[in-house]
């Protein structure tokens, strides 16, 4: 497939380089083997969509049969693994892919984190794509292909046909003769080899460690406290910066006052950083930056600076004033971007008609780690250090911002504490790289919770309206969606204060129920901060609004929710995306409709599959309800059904939430089953809890303790996933199970206490 | 003047570390980290979690939000679970402190083990919190009820969403029956 995404979806249009090598953008499934001689003997590289691939002996001392895998004489197997590991498993997942085909001996794998460089292809750690597209194929093919080579290798050296040796767990065998050899001593006369072609990939049932539960391999460091984050990088004459950012998106530094600050012991020096233009894109929002010896230090003298900002457009920005401005933005005709049939007419011949208003606010991403990066520039290039999850856009924005080329900046990647989108925008490392730059020293930029909620590029804010008409029988024979919410586009150029086509891709124009007459409108919402896009980005808001919708019709119609979202699916077909009445091509996360279809069987299948798992129509006590949803997206298929307990006061607590996915084939099933136990709190606390607001054009909450999220005393207990048992196309697991749960959430609330939640959080404060 | 993320904690008494600390009124103290004798001298306000993290090289404790209301940055002060973000040194005169580098280095502890079974960690950040404030929990109650999981635990937030694992490790290793479900 092509990762065609769009590129407010990627990355900054702005610093997107041309000299980018064509392959890199071209898709990974495209696969051209070269082979080339070189002086230091035979060298021979992949060339799998940009990724290069050399078997180099001479000049590496180990065999490199691609720029992902390099296997000593010692026998260690060394991974490199491309794309950020942020609690999704990429790490442990790709090299179990790769020891798969390789048949390593596990505990002879070690993985290693590869800096930016587009040799790797796409590192862009965003979109759920890290095992669906960015190396599934890739490193099966790659450990294939070693391992034909080392086959070869034995076979040479004992003179027997390759067809009777066998690579299996770190050891060529010839069973006949019961010869063995073990990887190590093959990798001399393996790196002599030419890199096979068409290495056969193994079938699922032969698979050694893919599909099966394998301990992560950094799990050990993470116990222990010595897995390195940003936060906790350190370097000789390395120096500490905080900032105070602008608090109003737009303004600038005015004056500042920092004769205080500079009294407080172990700060050195007072730095302001330039404010980038609005629209900033990806660009530090500029300020003044204390740099100091120590943290502590740094921080405290933050508090002294007396900064007077400049006037910005958005100061006047209020959430309830917006909020009452995107109600009439959505109660008129908008901009048609989907219209099949002649929805207005059907709804308003209908037997019942139904309106209702969906409201999701802003969100922060709050990873437990805030940003942070260390940067050293010396000698006209800058490396930097950091929880990036694009290392290829940050060589880029650094280059940008201290003036050298792309090919000067070197980008390490650290363990991200947590990222859900907020580290795809590397400003806090154009920060540090600005800093060292004007100290001449190393810098590490700490950002605290403060700066993270107040200065980040919160995910959009979302107003729907949704009419539809029933039937005589209660089937819905039209509908008409209205959207108003600023588009992520509006952080990179001006004048966007409309939902894009891309974001329309995200759960609206793929919306999978079969609606004679729909129309889709996007209505004006004009951008006052950055927006940026938050793990599962606007299928958030789209599937509540659908999901609480069709609960609600559900109602209507008076039939049970399950079995209403399975009639409205229309029966198991593909759904034939170029007659949707869309103007304009409906987006597919980058792969092609063909390859993944929008199949109504599976949005079926998780919803049997949920329904039966969770219990769904058993009794239950008074008080509680059950809700249910199902959403497609990165691919893949989820429902949930969430039950819900309302306290006599009132009080909400989530006792039970049963989750099913099917995401074509789970690779790695434990981290499939923990990526959709997080996903399910996540989502909950976006029902529930969090909520990010704006006053005077700041943003008024400060930290986690008013800017809420779920924990463990209101978490709930008991979450059960249930994976379907598939072996088709992968599709991504990180974030389609956030969507479906809100609106399941808000469901089972009106299933409890017979009144509807259509605005979030549940529990404003 | 060194920087301070680079001195080794020796370094760290002779030089006085970071200049703004070492003139009056502040203090020169004694504590115990992980059971070496450490000397502070400096600002009796800075928090520990920053005497950890830049003066001592301790990274495993870990920095979230600075006003108590995470609980990555928990550590234990004479057995008891604490957040070090707002515990200032000045109260830690004779103190005992405990990190995750002194719970057990090789991952070994009770904790950690049923940690590593149940594959908690996702990100794991805020893991070192967790754990720290599991083992305090063990350590009073070594066979805690549900509400006394919620109790000791919904002080620290894990963002990833890994509770359901820390309540079944909590389970193990306490070594009650773990309950929910299939995985």
């Amino acid at each position: 497939m092509t990762p065609s995404k769009t590129p407010w979806l990627r990355r900054d249009p702005r610093i997107a380089d041309a000299d980018t090598p064509k392959a890199a953008s071209s898709g990974l499934d495209r696969r051209e083997f070269l082979t080339r001689m070189a002086a230091s003997g035979l060298v021979l590289a992949i060339s799998a969509s940009g990724i290069g691939c050399v078997a180099d002996m001479a000049a590496s001392g180990s065999f490199e049969p691609s720029v992902f895998l390099r296997i000593g004489e010692d026998g260690i197997v060394t991974v490199i693994v491309h794309r950020s590991e942020m609690g999704q498993g990429v790490r442990t997942g790709l090299a179990m892919a790769m020891a798969d085909e390789l048949e390593a001996d596990w505990s002879m794998v070690r993985i290693e984190q590869a800096i930016g460089d587009a040799k790797y292809g796409d590192q862009n750690t965003d979109g759920s794509t890290s095992i669906r597209n960015g190396g599934w194929m890739t490193f099966r093919q790659a450990g294939a292909a070693a391992r034909a080579m080392l086959q070869q290798a034995a076979a040479d050296e004992w003179k027997v046909p390759v067809g009777e040796v066998q690579g299996t767990n770190g050891e060529v065998v010839h069973a006949a003769s019961n010869l063995r050899a073990s990887y190590g001593s093959l990798v001399k006369r393996a790196s002599k080899l030419a890199v096979p072609k068409d290495a056969p990939l193994k079938k699922p049932e032969q698979y050694r460690y893919i599909g099966k539960t394998v301990a992560s391999l950094d799990l050990q460091s993470m116990v222990t406290g010595t897995a390195k984050y940003a936060q906790d990088l350190s370097m000789p004459g390395m120096r500490i910066a905080v900032i105070a950012r602008p608090p109003v998106y737009g303004a600038k530094v005015k004056s500042v006052d920092s004769a205080a600050a500079k009294q407080v012991k172990g700060v050195e020096r007072v730095i302001e950083v330039p404010s980038a233009p609005v629209p900033s894109g990806m660009m530090p929002l500029g300020g003044v930056a204390i740099v100091a010896t120590s943290t502590w230090a740094a921080i405290e003298a933050r508090k002294k600076l007396v900064i007077e900002w400049t006037e910005s457009p958005n100061d006047s920005h209020d959430s309830a004033a917006y909020r009452t401005e995107l109600e009439g933005s959505v109660r008129a005709a908008g901009n048609v971007v989907r219209d099949l049939g002649d929805a207005a007419s059907a709804v308003a011949g209908a037997t019942r008609k139904v309106t209702a208003e969906y409201y999701v606010p802003h969100l922060a991403h709050v990873p437990m780690e805030p940003p942070a990066a260390m940067a050293n520039f010396a000698n006209s290039a800058c490396e930097v250090w950091a929880c990036t999850q694009d290392p290829q856009t940050a060589q880029g924005v650094v280059a940008g911002m201290v003036g050298i080329d792309k090919s000067k900046v070197t980008v390490n990647v650290t363990f991200l504490g947590g990222a859900f989108g907020r580290k795809s925008k590397p400003d806090f490392i154009a920060e540090a790289a600005f800093l060292s730059k004007e100290m001449k020293t190393p810098v590490k930029v700490v950002w605290t919770r403060e700066d993270d909620i107040q200065n980040g590029f919160p995910h959009t804010i979302s107003m729907q309206r949704l009419e539809a008409g029933l039937d005589a029988k209660g089937k819905i024979v039209g509908m008409v969606h209205r959207i108003a919410s600023p588009p992520i586009g509006s952080t990179f150029g001006p004048d966007q204060e409309y939902h894009s086509e891309g974001e329309l891709g995200l759960g609206v124009l793929d919306m999978p129920f079969a609606i004679p007459n729909v129309r889709v409108e996007v209505c004006k919402a004009p951008p006052h901060s950055r927006i940026g896009w938050y793990r599962s980005v606007s299928n958030i808001p789209h599937a509540f609004a659908l999901g609480c919708f069709m609960d609600e019709l559900a109602q209507a119609a008076g039939k049970d929710p399950v079995q209403f979202l399975i009639e409205s699916l229309g029966g198991d077909r593909v759904i034939d995306m170029t007659a949707t009445g869309a103007k304009k091509p409906v987006e597919n996360y980058g792969a092609k409709w063909e390859d993944h279809p929008n199949d109504t069987a599976r949005h079926r299948r998780v919803l049997e599959m949920v329904a039966k798992e969770s219990g769904w129509g058993t009794a239950l006590p008074a008080g509680e309800g059950r809700g249910v949803a199902v959403h497609r997206s990165f691919l893949t298929y989820v429902a949930a059904v969430v039950r819900v307990k309302v306290a006599s006061d009132g009080t909400i607590s989530v006792p039970r939430v049963d989750i099913a996915m099917d995401c074509g084939y789970a690779a790695h099933p434990d981290r499939v089953r923990s990526q959709c136990e997080g996903a399910v709190i996540m989502s909950l606390s976006n029902a529930m809890l969090s909520e990010l607001t704006f006053a005077r054009g700041r943003v008024v909450q400060s930290n986690l303790n008013d800017y809420r999220v779920l924990r463990m005393a209101g978490a709930p207990k008991d979450i059960r996933v249930h994976l379907v048992d598939a072996v088709g196309p992968i599709g991504g697991v990180g974030e389609p199970g956030v969507p479906p749960v809100a609106p399941a959430f808000a469901n089972a609330v009106f299933a409890a206490r017979r009144t509807r939640v259509r605005s979030l959080p549940a529990e404003r404060a | 003047m060194l920087p301070a993320a680079s001195v080794t904690p020796t370094m760290c008494s002779k030089y006085g570390s970071i200049a703004c600390f070492s003139d009056p009124p502040y203090l020169l103290m004694r504590l115990t980290v992980n059971g070496s004798s450490r000397e502070y001298t400096g600002d009796p306000n800075q928090p520990l979690l920053w005497f950890l993290r830049d003066e001592l090289g301790m990274t495993g404790t870990k920095f979230g939000c600075g006003v108590s209301a995470c609980g990555a940055c928990t550590v234990h002060v004479d057995g008891a679970p604490v957040t070090s973000c707002v515990t200032t040194m000045g109260t830690l005169e004779g103190r005992t402190v405990l990190t995750i580098e002194g719970l057990d280095a090789n991952g070994q502890h009770a904790v950690q083990r049923a940690w590593t079974e149940q594959n908690v960690p996702q990100c794991g950040y805020c893991q070192s919190g967790q754990i720290m404030a599991a083992a305090a929990l063990l350590k009073a109650k070594p066979q805690p009820t549900e509400q006394d999981i919620d109790n000791a635990m919904t002080g620290i937030i894990c963002r990833c969403g890994t509770y359901p694992r820390i309540r079944e490790a909590i389970r193990r290793a306490a070594g009650l029956p773990t309950t929910a479900a299939e995985r």
